[in-house]
């Protein structure tokens, strides 16, 4: 099989697969100069008793969960309005204190749950998605760019999350509240891996067998021309917003149970840059139109590999971002479509002069 | 028929920027007036006005900065993080270097420069989306600031402070206290610097080729491509100006607060971009007006103040208001625009 240099560069998992060898090459490095392994798993027993795995990639899959399902959400918002939802950290805080809410019933320490755990998520989701609704509102009827419809509520949103819960910070009460951001006993693997797992199920199930996909990518590629094929660019933008609020009510969900508790002003703080980075390194065009789910949801693990890659090398939480920074723009650089021209144009300049020689 | 015409004309012989301007100026003038009404107090004297301007100095220059690479259809994230590291940087320079007060002013033109030249080059020259490469910038220059000095701290510069310290009389514009004293009002020199950068870059824009230009690429690039205009290196100045003036806020910023801390200018960038819109600035570009940022800027505050004098104390009543006085600027300039496309039709 010939070696097609021209259509590995075009591949748009070129990036996120880069990104990852280079990662895996980094801690590798970093193992044999210091003796530790990256890669291992092993049985430990948590807090609470329970053999569990652990390990850095442990660590990866669970802290990156939250990022992958809001990837998913992202990626559609992202395809079809051609913009980003920057709310989605101060939406998760709302959602977070309206199941905290209805779980303690505005108690802020209870003795027991005020509701099943089962109608605090489901608050959360009817929150999250009024929150997309809004910000679909304003996107879609309205017609405001989605970055700055979005600004609305991440203005406001950790103000209204502080206002629903009358700035008190309640506790759960029921240790099963934790078992949704930690472990259930006797299962070794983290929930949130499951949770996430099923949320990229569906939203795969909902790739394949509606036309969400199709229509998110007609609206995002043109929208005049969507319409005049009986598309409603109006709905499907709508639609796409309150698909993230429910992602965002999910990602709320793991969020609070980790801590059971919340913390309105650093609750899911930057998760919307690190959102919209995904849907960036999965070489998704940021202006709408085709998108490649999957590249989003590995660009999430990526960032997360990221994180944990650069805690291992010591460096401080506060430091972190100067660094992300850095990978980032040169993640950027590469995939911009002027800088693949010219390597495209270098790699077919070659094939030339070799043809070349091949004649003479 | 006759009072659709009517209404048409109206429309369309005002351009998209006096509308919007006319609109921030209006709101900002009943709202002063509303507070001075009903408040009463503190809002009857000038004073209060001036330390509005003295409080929001270094927003309105991050703003116009906004503005401009708004107008242009960029959009810049970074002024709040480029705005701390200065100064951070500064603060370091000075209390801890030696460094002199001139020398800490250069450094401040320096970093955002360099800011410029790069994020300008990789929006401009690259053509890479300007959310994603001021997003990485913003958190480059939050991170440096960390690596720069953890902790906050007050600089301590004897020149610094007396220049820190120096205040600016506005003749005419005092009052007498209670006891029957009179007092001047006075500004900071920082205001000062705002102003003139207003001013200059208002007439920058309004009559010069580049001004124009930032307009022309923002408008539509294609048509300014075709007018001969050279957008790669217009995109490229619009991102220059915005952070070397967001150099000089920190500057301003600095002179103000007089410490270096990573937690400096939090949000700030949301500020700049609300207080531009607010000031009839279009995301999409080619449409607004630095006069109407300032008078963004000013409304912005002006609420704030209103809310916390109105006993409102509870910190989430500011993020609220300032949200939904965004939302009602949006929904009222979407309403305009549709309004506008529909009478040209």
């Amino acid at each position: 099989m010939k070696f097609d240099l021209k259509k590995l560069l075009s591949n748009q998992l070129l990036i996120p697969f880069a990104a990852i060898i280079i990662l895996c090459l980094v801690n590798l490095g970093y193992d044999i100069v210091n003796g530790a392994s990256f890669f291992s798993i092993e049985v430990t027993t948590n807090n609470s008793g329970n053999s569990v795995f652990s390990g850095p990639l442990i660590t990866i899959l669970d802290y990156g969960s939250e990022l992958a399902i809001l990837a998913i959400g992202m990626t559609l918002v992202t395809a079809a309005s051609g913009g980003q939802d920057i709310s989605v950290g101060a939406t998760i805080a709302i959602a977070g204190s309206a199941m905290l809410r209805v779980l303690c019933g505005g108690n802020t320490r209870p003795d027991a749950l005020a509701a099943p755990i089962i109608v605090g998520f489901l608050a959360a989701c009817i929150v999250g998605i009024l929150c997309g609704a809004f910000n679909g509102l304003l996107v879609a009827v309205f017609r405001i760019q989605p970055m700055i419809a979005t600004l609305i509520l991440f203005t406001a949103g950790r103000s209204i999350a502080a206002w629903i819960n009358n700035n008190e910070l309640p506790i759960v009460p029921d240790p099963k509240f934790a078992y949704f951001g930690g472990f259930i006993p006797g299962v070794p693997i983290p929930t949130t891996v499951f949770i996430a797992a099923g949320c990229i199920i569906l939203a795969a199930l909902a790739l394949k067998f509606t036309n969400l996909g199709l229509y998110t990518q007609a609206v995002g590629i043109n929208e005049s021309s969507s319409r005049l094929n009986g598309i409603n660019p109006t709905a499907i933008k709508f639609i796409s917003f309150m698909i993230l609020g429910l992602c965002v009510a999910v990602a709320a969900l793991i969020k609070v149970s980790r801590l059971s508790t919340i913390n309105y002003s650093v609750i899911a703080k930057d998760i919307e840059m690190d959102a919209i980075l995904a849907v960036a390194l999965g070489g998704n065009a940021l202006s709408g139109g085709k998108f490649n789910m999957w590249a989003s949801i590995m660009g999430a693990y990526i960032i997360q590999f990221l994180t944990t890659t650069l805690y291992r090398f010591k460096v401080d939480s506060a430091a972190l971002p100067a660094y992300k920074a850095i990978v980032v723009i040169i993640l950027v650089v590469f995939s911009s479509p002027v800088v693949r021209q010219k390597m495209q144009q270098r790699s077919s300049m070659r094939e030339a002069a070799a043809a070349k020689r091949e004649v003479a | 028929m006759g009072a659709e015409q009517k209404k048409a004309s109206i429309f369309t012989k005002v351009s998209d920027t006096n509308i919007l301007l006319t609109i921030t100026i209006t709101v900002f003038l009943l709202m002063y007036i509303g507070a001075i009404l009903i408040q009463g107090g503190a809002f009857t004297k000038p004073q209060m006005f001036f330390n509005i301007l003295n409080a929001n100095a270094a927003l309105i220059i991050t703003s116009v900065g906004m503005s401009i690479v708004m107008i242009c259809g960029g959009i810049d994230i970074s002024v709040g993080g480029v705005v701390a590291l200065v100064s951070m940087c500064c603060a370091v320079h000075l209390d801890q270097h030696g460094g002199s007060v001139f020398t800490s002013i250069l450094i401040a033109l320096g970093i955002g420069l360099a800011f410029g030249i790069v994020q300008g080059y990789l929006v401009a020259y690259l053509d890479i989306q300007p959310f994603i490469v001021s997003l990485a910038g913003m958190f480059f220059a939050r991170g440096m600031t960390t690596i720069v000095n953890t902790a906050p701290f007050n600089v301590e510069h004897e020149k610094f402070k007396e220049l820190m310290e120096t205040r600016i009389i506005v003749p005419g514009m005092g009052s007498t206290t209670r006891k029957g004293v009179y007092v001047d009002a006075t500004v900071e020199p920082g205001v000062i610097v705002a102003i003139l950068l207003v001013i200059i870059l208002f007439v920058v824009l309004r009559w010069t080729k580049t001004g124009r230009s930032f307009y022309a690429v923002g408008g539509n690039r294609q048509s300014a491509l075709m007018l001969g205009i050279n957008v790669k290196r217009t995109r490229f100045i619009s991102h220059l100006i915005c952070s070397t003036l967001a150099g000089i806020a920190g500057y301003v910023y600095f002179l103000h607060v007089g410490s270096g801390s990573a937690s400096h200018a939090m949000g700030m960038e949301m500020n700049a971009i609300a207080s531009s819109i607010i000031g009839g600035t279009l995301l999409s570009g080619g449409v607004g007006n630095i006069i109407g940022t300032l008078f963004g800027v000013l409304s912005l505050s002006t609420i704030q103040n209103i809310v916390s004098n109105a006993g409102l104390g509870q910190a989430w009543w500011t993020g609220i208001t300032i949200a939904s006085m965004l939302c009602i600027f949006l929904v009222i300039q979407s309403v305009v625009m549709t309004q506008k496309k529909r009478a040209l039709k």
